[in-house]
């Protein structure tokens, strides 16, 4: 299956972000950016960007997913592990309940699925994140996964992607969710002790405990155009220095601007600027392969 | 207790000795004997300060880990640490007063401290920024301690911050970026970390000096992912909701012994480190005593390999 065909069978993800007009089929949706009426078989075949203003929608991880990686090549690991509720956490719901609920509109165990697969030929481990379960927050579960992902990358020489796309540190975990920021960056130096390549793609919104660790802890930090990317709040950020904040804020070219972004890569460019990055860095290593290779024959 | 701040738990303390002063004058004008008396009361109040203390409200160890006569970092590295040379600046940017670093012996060897710092008076916390570190502080923090390294000068790092600063200029310089190294290069300092949060252990900003071979926390300190205030106004949209979110987020001493996010505790006295520090000082002493010589029998290999295992394993999850 293409890429745009496993758009266009896909009818059901981001509703939240999408407000689909009332006619019948939801043979049309409006941009959320500009207001231009699109037709919905031409969005998702633009990968969800709107044509007029270049507005990148938000995506699920399995959207995502498809646009990133060869077809057939990604192979699932530590789908079964799940959220547990280790502090018995109630705010105005119980997180059991909020798990369960999660789970339901997502399809998914928590915020993010990792494995093994290939862009462009080349072998990689990956993690995408998903905003539309608990806002992509970083659990247990999250930071294990990612985590094991990297890992993963480390013991089979090849390069990590974790494309994030999360509001930061899950409070209803507490402490335990804090100690994922710690755990992941952990992972990442022994990564980097092997000479490895990690490319963090930061997804509109990735903020909070999520951007202070492994996020921005790419040997290249990547985004797309305009997405959300900080530490602190705006709200919070503008109650302490009382003042109004510049325009585009915490989005990435405000970041790229600042220099805290690599490149800034449009959605339908993705794939092929990871596949050249990983080619040219995996360029000398090859080489010498392929010496020793000819030397012993 | 007498000059201090009191918190409005301790009132029924206050009360019950304010009246043993009451009986004590009324006995010396009248010349009475009330000795019996006065002994009774003052018995009931030691009971009821136990009681009260050990039963603490995780709210209230919130305000005495913000208790303003609190020890800070300075008493600290004054009181425990002899020759302390301070160490300025990140060679980048500047110079962050919310995080002070240094040289300084610590029975008569040489230790490198890194420690947040808050004031005590307005003016102070002003120019401690109230202990809020920007970026400078968290690449200070990592350039002194690659420092250290160099020299196998092991590492000690007080926590005491409400957060890192929120604010447009730390965003600007990249305080994500900071913390995010310290934590990928704390993990590979091949000389011992002991961390200690003193007061206000606050998320990612307090986290990214903490990451220690050993972590540990004052009794009456608090260390979360989020304040209670915050976790209140976010998930119950309800400011007046932080004493329970306090008590949900298990953000005290004692719950995360228990929850193995830190390893020891380091003990104050009942009514808090304000009250009496010298007693606080002779058990921070004595611990870092203690984990150093663990420590120094430590290579290299075991430090980083310790100190990685200790964060690897945190988190709980089922898996099927
Ligand atoms: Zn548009």
């Amino acid at each position: 299956m293409s890429i745009l065909d496993w758009f266009a069978t896909k009818n059901s993800a981001n509703k939240s972000v999408t407000s689909k007009l009332d006619i019948p089929g939801n043979l049309w949706i409006k941009c959320i950016a500009c207001g231009e009426t699109l037709y919905s078989k031409d969005f998702e075949q633009n990968l969800k960007v709107c044509p007029k203003c270049e507005h990148h929608f938000r995506l699920t991880c399995h959207e995502r997913l498809n646009i990133t990686v060869d077809a057939d090549s990604f192979i699932e690991i530590d789908y079964d592990l799940s959220p547990a509720d280790s502090l018995d956490f109630t705010d105005i719901k119980a997180y059991k309940d909020r798990i369960v609920e999660a789970n339901k509109k997502t399809g998914l165990n928590d915020a993010i699925i990792t494995g093994e697969a290939k862009i462009n030929g080349s072998d990689v481990a990956i993690g995408i994140m998903d905003f539309g379960y608990m806002g992509g927050s970083m659990g247990a579960v999250v930071g294990e996964k990612i985590t094991r992902c990297i890992e993963l990358a480390t013991k089979k020489q090849i390069p990590a992607i974790i494309m994030s796309s999360s509001g930061g540190a899950r409070m209803q975990e507490g402490m335990n969710s804090l100690m994922q920021m710690a755990k992941t960056s952990a992972a990442l130096y022994r990564h980097k002790q092997q000479k490895l390549l990690f490319i963090s793609v930061m997804l509109d919104p990735t903020t909070g405990g999520t951007t202070a660790s492994f996020a921005m802890l790419g040997d290249l930090n990547i985004t797309e155009p305009k997405a959300l990317i900080g530490f602190a709040g705006a709200r919070v950020i503008e109650q302490t220095i009382k003042q109004k904040l510049p325009k585009d804020f915490q989005r990435s070219e405000y970041l790229q601007e600042h220099g805290m972004i690599d490149h800034i890569v449009p959605r339908n460019k993705m794939k092929s600027f990871l596949a050249n990055i990983i080619e040219m860095t995996n360029y000398h290593k090859q080489k010498i392969e392929e010496t020793e290779t000819v030397e012993q024959e | 207790m007498a000059s201090s701040t009191h918190l409005d738990f301790e009132k029924p303390i206050l009360d019950l000795y304010k009246k043993i002063d009451e009986l004590q004058a009324l006995s010396d004008k009248e010349g009475l004997d009330m000795t019996k008396d006065i002994e009774q009361l003052t018995q009931k109040a030691e009971l009821l300060k136990t009681k009260i203390y050990e039963n603490l409200e995780p709210i209230n160890i919130v305000k005495l880990s913000r208790h303003p006569q609190r020890p800070i970092s300075g008493d600290y590295i004054e009181n425990i640490f002899e020759d302390f040379i301070e160490l300025h600046g990140d060679r980048s940017y500047g110079d962050d007063h919310a995080i002070i670093g240094g040289l300084a012996k610590f029975e008569g060897r040489p230790v490198m401290i890194i420690a947040q710092q808050k004031g005590k008076t307005t003016k102070e916390n002003i120019y401690r920024n109230f202990g809020m570190p920007q970026p400078e502080g968290y690449r200070k923090a990592l350039r002194l301690m690659r420092f250290a390294e160099k020299f196998e000068i092991p590492i000690i790092t007080l926590i005491d911050t409400p957060g890192a600063y929120p604010g447009l200029t730390s965003e600007e310089r990249g305080v994500a970026e900071a913390i995010a190294l310290n934590l990928q290069e704390m993990i590979g300092i091949k000389v011992p970390i002991i961390s200690v949060v003193i007061g206000e252990g606050g998320s990612g900003g307090a986290l990214g000096i903490a990451i220690g071979n050993t972590v540990a926390m004052l009794t009456y300190s608090i260390y979360s992912v989020i304040s209670p205030e915050g976790c209140a106004a976010i998930l119950w949209r309800d400011a007046g909701m932080s004493p329970l979110a306090a008590t949900n987020l298990g953000l005290i001493s004692s719950k995360l012994k228990e929850l193995g996010i830190i390893d020891s505790i380091v003990e104050e006295p009942l009514e808090g480190a304000h009250t009496n520090y010298k007693k606080v000082f002779t058990k921070m002493r004595a611990f870092l005593k203690k984990e150093l010589t663990k420590y120094s029998k430590y290579s290299h290999e075991e430090l980083t390999n310790q100190r990685y295992d200790r964060f690897r394993k945190l988190g709980k999850y089922t898996e099927a």
